[in-house]
């Protein structure tokens, strides 16, 4: 997995130098967002949903017992903006779209598209990457702000109808607006930004460095999924780390 | 874009090849005119798909040099600055696209055009291989012989200098490797782009090469004119050209 890192850099480097060429690419970008919105929104309500939910229900009893139930609203609110929406939501668009750009590329691979687009002097990284890597930076961010509304919404209903929380709705969000500053939703933005890049370049690497049949694509679309994820949660420690920083 | 470009010669130096242990290529030197139909014979695995990747920079040689136009491949990618097109052996078309979307792909990237001239141009070239009206198609729904085509169209709307068919006819009925025979010595006349043909179809070599190489083992055995090709005494030669289900002589020779 390691020794990847270095091409999925280099990948990162050259899009990074393809982005001038965005604007030419707009129609597959917007086929990227569509895709991203159309395979996960419905999923990534249900999960938020109950992201938010499982957080109230497990904690909120607790600080009900101490007497400090009212508190639960920012504690919700913080945990699920700083960390549950953004690294579920990489997690869950790693395994819908990362996986897809694996496999699409992967096959372009193996049957001799990437070729064919070279010997039409097309850029594969113009192409199929700059689009791809771009369309789930502006895709998945937006997909965290989304989870993160959602998720307090779940811990929400949780808190208002179990009856061992017992909050009101005023309670809840006011304790939420209270604790939840505007930096603590831009941390969750700025690490949902840094893995969806990840996801993009790992993806469209794996895909790239596809070789075989459809054995050697499996083997790409599994790679994609499981590095995504396991670099999302090892960056995720260094942002946390980064961020905190500029928090005073 | 020139409405007549040139074509453009091909030299290759010393072109050496291994995968994986095994050298495919064993020293290849060929030059190619500018204009020219150069056909590649030679049995099934003697490196002919591997030397066309070299010409067009899909491959590297391990040794050795590709010149097109006299200048080498750029290192990092791109044709430099060439125009060239290629018809794969597997067709290679973008399975997510439409046929004519495949066709119109190069002009449609580089900008060539405006789409309705694009979608003039696609007409025509599909017109042209015998796949009029099949635009709206998907690859997946086309036969082995309608893909080769649709890459045939594919390879021709950038006008290249330099064109490059693994096989053409391999999948055609006699009558439209006759056509595209045909399409391919008129737009040598028409355009002088320099083709390069890999073909185990006689017929078309001979009718349309100004010169027939044939290579066997990774290395050139003969090169010449289809006359001269004819006139050959070199057995595996003789046998490759003439061998038929009536002819007694062996075919053990052939590796
Ligand atoms: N990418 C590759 N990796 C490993 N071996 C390869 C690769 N490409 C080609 N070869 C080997 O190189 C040899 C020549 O292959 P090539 O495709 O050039 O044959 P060919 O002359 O085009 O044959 P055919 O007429 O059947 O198309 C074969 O033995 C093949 O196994
Ligand atoms: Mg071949």
């Amino acid at each position: 997995m390691f020794r990847n890192i270095g091409e999925v850099a280099l990948l990162g480097w050259q899009t990074l130098v393809a982005l001038p060429y965005v604007w030419r690419q707009r129609r597959k970008v917007a086929d990227q967002l569509f895709e991203i919105g159309n395979a996960s929104l419905f999923m990534a309500c249900l999960l938020s949903l109950f992201i938010g939910g499982v957080v109230a229900l497990q904690s909120g009893p607790r600080l009900a017992e101490r007497g400090i139930g009212g508190m639960l609203g920012g504690l919700i609110g913080l945990s699920v903006a700083e960390e549950l929406a953004p690294v579920m939501m990489s997690i869950l668009i790693a395994g819908r779209i990362g996986s897809a750009m694996a496999a699409e590329i992967g096959s372009m691979r193996v049957y001799q598209e990437i070729d064919a687009l070279r010997t039409m002097n097309i850029n594969p990284v113009h192409y199929l990457v700059l689009p791809r890597v771009v369309g789930i930076t502006v895709g998945l961010p937006s997909l965290v702000i989304f989870s993160m509304i959602v998720g307090w919404g779940g811990g929400a209903l949780v808190a208002v109808l179990n009856r061992d929380i017992g909050l009101t709705w005023a309670e809840y969000f006011n304790d939420l607006r209270l604790n939840v500053e505007a930096f603590d939703v831009a941390k969750g933005f700025i690490k949902s930004i840094a893995f969806a890049v990840v996801v993009g370049l790992v993806s469209c690497q794996q895909g790239l460095a596809t070789i075989g049949g459809p054995r050697g694509i499996g083997r790409s679309v599994t790679k994609a999924v499981v590095n995504s994820i396991v670099l999302i949660l090892i960056l995720d420690y260094f942002l946390t780390r980064l961020l905190l920083v500029f928090q005073r | 874009m020139s409405a007549h470009p040139q074509g453009v010669s091909v030299r290759l130096r010393g072109i050496r090849k291994s995968f994986r242990g095994v050298e495919v290529l064993r020293g290849i030197d060929l030059d190619i005119a500018p204009g020219e139909i150069f056909v590649m014979m030679g049995p099934s695995g003697s490196g002919k798909t591997v030397l066309l990747r070299h010409i067009i920079g899909l491959e590297r040689p391990d040794a050795g040099e590709v010149l097109v136009d006299g200048k080498p491949l750029p290192e990092e990618s791109g044709l430099g600055g060439v125009r060239m097109g290629m018809v794969f052996q597997s067709a290679a078309l973008l399975n997510s696209l439409s046929v004519s979307e495949n066709v119109g792909l190069y002009l449609e990237e580089h900008r060539v055009h405006p789409p309705h001239i694009i979608q003039r141009i696609v007409e025509e070239k599909l017109e042209l291989v015998g796949l009029k009206g099949a635009g709206d198609k998907m690859p997946s729904e086309l036969s082995g012989g309608m893909k080769k085509r649709v890459a045939i169209a594919r390879a021709l709307v950038s006008e290249p200098q330099l064109l490059l068919y693994d096989e053409p006819t391999s999948e055609l009925d006699p009558l439209r490797s006759v056509t595209i025979g045909r399409e391919i010595l008129a737009l040598n006349r028409r355009l002088g782009v320099t083709s390069v043909v890999v073909t185990h179809d006689r017929d078309l070599a001979c009718g349309v090469a100004n010169r027939v190489a044939f290579l066997s083992d990774g290395l050139v055995r003969f090169v010449g004119s289809p006359t001269e090709l004819r006139a050959n005494t070199d057995p595996l030669v003789r046998d490759f050209l003439t061998i038929d289900f009536d002819s007694n002589h062996s075919t053990s020779e052939i590796p």
